[in-house]
């Protein structure tokens, strides 16, 4: 279906996606879409009719099904938000390419995120988290969670790992704030074009003067052997700068104020710091900061008696596929007991987050730390009056104010 | 959850498990070694790995849940 087509036909369904009001639970509407149906129909801003995974068994059939696309150079690939339109045609590296592609970039990088390199990486999580807390306590309340803490922890930790000086971080975490939420594509572009340079600069001086990092080594062993041109490096590091920003901040953020607001499971946190990472992964399942995956059908394929067709817009719901009463009991109750396995937080197939093992080291150190520190840690406002990002971003608070 | 719980129970059922792994499939996600920690690891390259001596399992009772962790189907296990 081309763009006019759908245009014209024009879609009754649903506006797909929808904001948050409560910062950890499903907008009112994905509620309501959870029904003995895996999919339901939405519409996206443009007018395009999309399915919307709701399952989580057919969603993690779909998202390890090869028949799904990742292209998003493909002149059809669903757009969720209008966010960049002039990238001189660059591909956008692991994210946005189906294998073989994506088998190539992404075998380039494994090593660098593997579980004993990530362990390896614990102490100088634990001695940045332990700094940042000792100038938040000197500060005093009333802090803002997210600037204070969220932020830098992912911030000067992907840094460290890709060798980018973070003395340079107001710069990028700009641009790279704007590159996924600006309001119009015109600033998109021009945050990405921003980041572009940057980076481009960043690597022809590593050429020059290598460091220690990721991007060192993927420029002494691929750039230099001839694996990957300088583009490509260039915009690996576009792609892992970002998603070390936008993700991982929010995680953070949202899983201190779902902690917050259950105080009775702080104290699981705090009686045995061998429950944090099964604390942390029920976090990951009960905020899906991802609430969405986008994907496009290359054929046709069945879902639960529906087929959906070759060309079709296929959102996949992280949500409400963590939130799949047929897999977990009582879903939309965050039980910092419970054994949230096989939850999506991090998606599922290749393309499943290649940072996930650095994520878990932040998260676990930072939320167990923060609260062992500061266990009456609390927000200083109304539940309510906490600024959300929009339904299309990765789901946390713009602000967390706090008071212990 | 101990080892010893997991052989008491591979005894009782009179056959033990076959792991095999898919290195070409692996993305290294690590989710083998989250679940079952006492049967896999990731070797230098950061892919899937058995420890020494583990090719049946034995080392970890969670070892039959991996398969379904795992987000490519890179692993997986047959009861002789």
């Amino acid at each position: 279906m081309t763009e006019t087509d759908f245009r014209r036909t024009g879609s009754e369904a649903p506006a797909f996606p929808q904001d948050r009001t409560c910062p950890y639970q499903p907008p009112k509407a994905y509620t309501e879409w959870r029904g003995e149906s895996p999919l339901t129909r939405v519409t996206l801003f443009d007018g395009r009719p999309a399915w919307l995974i709701t399952g989580h068994a057919e969603g993690r059939a779909l998202l390890a099904d090869p028949r799904l696309s990742s292209d998003w150079g493909h002149p059809v690939f669903p757009v969720v938000v209008q966010r960049t339109e002039d990238r001189g045609g660059l591909a956008f590296p692991l994210i946005g390419v189906d294998d073989p592609l994506h088998a190539r970039q992404r075998r380039m990088l494994i090593p660098s995120f593997g579980v004993k390199r990530m362990n390896a990486i614990r102490p100088s999580l634990q001695s940045l988290v332990d700094r940042l807390l000792d100038d938040m306590l000197a500060k005093g309340p009333v802090v803002d969670l997210v600037s204070a803490f969220a932020l830098p922890v992912p911030s000067m930790a992907i840094c460290e790992l890709l060798g980018v000086p973070y003395g340079d971080h107001d710069f990028f975490e700009e641009c790279s704030r704007d590159f996924v939420g600006a309001a119009t594509s015109g600033e998109a572009d021009a945050a990405f074009a921003k980041l572009y340079q940057y980076l481009h600069g960043l690597v022809a001086k590593k050429q020059a003067e290598p460091g220690d990092g990721l991007l060192d080594e993927l420029i002494a062993r691929q750039l230099e052997e001839g694996g990957l041109d300088h583009n490509e490096v260039v915009m690996i590091a576009l792609v892992l700068l970002v998603a070390g920003h936008e993700t991982t901040v929010n995680a953070i953020a949202l899983g201190a104020l779902t902690l917050m607001q259950h105080p009775e499971q702080i104290q699981v946190l705090l009686d045995d710091p061998a429950a944090v990472p099964g604390v942390v992964e029920e976090l990951l399942r009960f905020t899906s900061v991802s609430d969405y995956m986008v994907r496009m059908a290359k054929e046709d394929i069945q879902v639960g008696g529906t087929t959906v067709k070759a060309g079709d817009a296929v959102l996949v719901s992280i949500t409400l596929m963590n939130r799949d009463a047929q897999a977990y009991d009582d879903p939309d109750v965050f039980d910092a007991r419970r054994n949230a396995r096989h939850h999506v937080g991090f998606g599922h197939g290749i393309h499943q987050c290649l940072g996930q093992n650095l994520a878990r080291a932040e998260l676990e150190i930072a939320l167990g730390t923060l609260f062992t520190r500061i266990p009456g840690l609390r927000l200083a406002v109304p539940l309510d009056e906490v600024s959300l990002k929009a339904g299309h971003d990765a789901q946390g608070p713009i602000e967390l104010p706090v008071t212990w | 959850m101990t080892s010893r719980a997991a052989g008491t129970e591979r005894r009782g059922a009179g056959h033990a498990l076959r792991i095999t792994v898919d290195r070409d499939r692996c993305i290294g996600s690590g989710q083998c070694v989250m679940t079952a920690p006492g049967v896999f690891t990731q070797d230098d390259e950061a892919l899937v790995a058995l420890l020494p001596g583990q090719e049946d399992g034995a080392g970890d009772s969670r070892v039959r849940e991996v398969p379904l962790a795992c987000p490519v189907q890179a692993i997986v296990i047959t009861e002789d």
